[in-house]
């Protein structure tokens, strides 16, 4: 390294896609410039992104954390999915947050199967932005590879 | 699979050659940050790289670009190419963060295995932007892309630095952009060695083409190589017209520059450039160092208005005798 000891003030990537045929986009869009106004850099994949697409552009960019957004009701079984998928690349220590239209009853299983948030609608946006950094916080934390 | 975070340089870089997108992403963010690039990572990659045409893509803001290099993609992919994309944000400088927009016009091609596209925002990178947009270049290089474009919007010094590291110009304009033309002239649009007229399916197509044509033959734009003759093309991205006969031009280039040997002579500028841009990163990293450690007594020269220049001597001296004591094995 150049000089380790001394690293600049961080800037997280994060990912905004959504998932399945679902043309629902206000929220996702709401939540992308969002970010970006919190400070960090956002990528956002559009509608109709299939698992695989979600990963690799997660991968090429190399992003802190993956953000979901779901309003048409199939998050269960999307969301199973994009884990697996992420966990057969050994890929699932990136941290992966959903929004949408989501009854609470369903909370508890995405929390189950690996979804370290479940942010419902009227969601505060201060609070996602905190909950995201700290999320992408830790991430890093356990990388040694970068800063 | 092993977790990312134990790997060693050299296994990353292992997995990265191998095709690993994870690996490869990594890499990348390592040279993102100029602070933090290992010193032996760029000998690796340079040492395998030097054989990709580098294809620089720049123009006014919303010309379709992004849409443009999605085609284009799609028609170097059935030529066999491997394509790397570098997408650089034309961030806005209000906040802090930014919304990289690029990549949403190109998302089809994310699961190509012979396409990758990276992100690039300028925010937090300070200055360091085009030594990012270098390092990438050797990176992408050596893991085989054969063809890596670089999109930028041509305005500001990096971007021009960046430009003149490609080996290949293209210049995107749009109809009814003649304004906008003029703003970007001393930028990178003289330097074009391809304009391309997009959007050609709407109506002013004609006049600004026209306007185009004539400044190319007067010698107003088109002045990167003498030995080559500018082309100008027109494309509609959004309908899929031209983008056949603008991959054949590049490839065209492509021969000209292997044929002249500017090829060659670009590796080595950009690898140069890359250096002073190495070299500068490293002071300034230093000044910041050597100058937070220093507050207090800058406080008091400041407060005492004694010495003032003397004291920025002395900063200058530390960051020699710190940079001094770099190992440089
Ligand atoms: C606006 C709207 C539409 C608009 C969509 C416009 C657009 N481009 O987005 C239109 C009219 C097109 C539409 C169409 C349909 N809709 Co509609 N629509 C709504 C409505 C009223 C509001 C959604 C919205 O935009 N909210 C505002 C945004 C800002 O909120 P949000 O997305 O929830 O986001 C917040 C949080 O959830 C969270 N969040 C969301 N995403 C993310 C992502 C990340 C990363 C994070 C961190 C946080 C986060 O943060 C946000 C801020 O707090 C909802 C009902 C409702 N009250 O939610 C129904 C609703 C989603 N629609 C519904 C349906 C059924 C449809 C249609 C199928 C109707 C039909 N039969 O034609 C179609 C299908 C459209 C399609 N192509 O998929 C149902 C879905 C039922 C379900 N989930 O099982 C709902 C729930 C209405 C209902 N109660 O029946 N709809
Ligand atoms: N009519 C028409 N519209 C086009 C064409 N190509 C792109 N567009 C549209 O122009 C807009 C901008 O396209 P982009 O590809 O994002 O342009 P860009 O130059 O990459 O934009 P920036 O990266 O923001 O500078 C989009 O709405 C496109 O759909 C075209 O050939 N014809
Ligand atoms: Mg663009």
């Amino acid at each position: 390294m150049l000089s380790p000891q001394y690293t600049k003030e961080k800037q997280y990537k994060v990912l905004v896609a959504k998932l399945g045929i679902d043309g629902h986009d206000r929220g996702a869009k709401v939540i992308a410039r969002a970010l970006r106004d919190f400070g960090f850099d956002v990528i956002y994949t559009g509608i109709r992104q299939t698992p695989e697409q979600i990963i690799s552009a997660a991968l090429q960019e190399d992003v802190d954390v993956i953000g979901i957004s779901i309003l048409s009701g199939s998050h269960i079984y999307h969301m199973k999915k994009l884990m697996e998928g992420l966990r057969s690349l050994g890929a699932d220590d990136i941290p992966v947050v959903i929004g949408g239209t989501i009854p609470i009853i369903d909370v508890e299983e995405l929390r189950r199967i690996g979804i370290r948030e479940v942010f419902l609608p009227g969601e505060s946006l201060r609070r996602i932005a905190d909950v995201v950094r700290e999320l992408a916080k830790e991430k890093r934390e356990k990388e040694s590879y970068r800063g | 699979m092993p977790s990312f975070s134990q790997l060693n340089l050299e296994e990353l870089l292992n997995r990265a050659s191998s095709g690993n997108l994870r690996a490869m992403g990594k890499v990348l963010s390592l040279l993102e940050n100029p602070y933090e690039i290992p010193k032996n990572l760029l000998e690796s990659l340079a040492k395998r790289s030097g054989n990709s045409q580098v294809i620089g893509i720049t123009g006014i803001p919303g010309s379709g670009k992004s849409t443009l290099i999605s085609r284009l993609i799609t028609s170097l992919r059935r030529n066999g190419h491997k394509v790397a994309i570098v997408a650089i944000d034309p961030s806005s400088p209000i906040s802090k963060g930014a919304l990289l927009g690029d990549r949403l016009r190109m998302q089809e091609h994310a699961t190509d295995p012979g396409v990758f596209i990276r992100s690039v925002s300028s925010k937090g990178l300070k200055g360091g932007l085009s030594l990012a947009a270098l390092t990438m270049i050797e990176a992408f290089d050596a893991f085989g892309y054969d063809k890596i474009i670089i999109e930028t919007v041509g305005v500001g010094q990096s971007e021009v630095d960046i430009m003149k590291a490609a080996h290949t110009i293209i210049v995107v304009t749009m109809p009814g952009a003649g304004d906008d033309i003029q703003a970007l002239k001393a930028g990178v649009m003289e330097i074009g060695d391809i304009y391309v007229l997009n959007k050609e399916d709407k109506e002013e197509s004609r006049k600004t083409y026209e306007y185009l044509l004539f400044a190319l033959e007067k010698g107003d734009i088109g002045l990167s190589d003498s030995s080559w003759r500018p082309r100008l093309l027109k494309t509609s991205a959004i309908m899929g017209k031209g983008i056949d006969d603008l991959a054949i031009s590049i490839n065209d280039h492509y021969d000209h520059i292997k044929k002249t040997g500017r090829f060659f002579e670009k590796v080595i500028s950009r690898r140069t450039l890359m250096m002073k841009l190495l070299a500068e990163q490293l002071l300034i990293e230093n000044v910041e160092k050597i100058y937070d450690g220093m507050q207090d007594k800058l406080n008091a020269v400041a407060r005492n208005a004694d010495k003032i220049f003397i004291a920025s001597i002395e900063i200058a001296k530390r960051v020699c005798s710190e940079i001094d004591n770099l190992d440089v094995n």
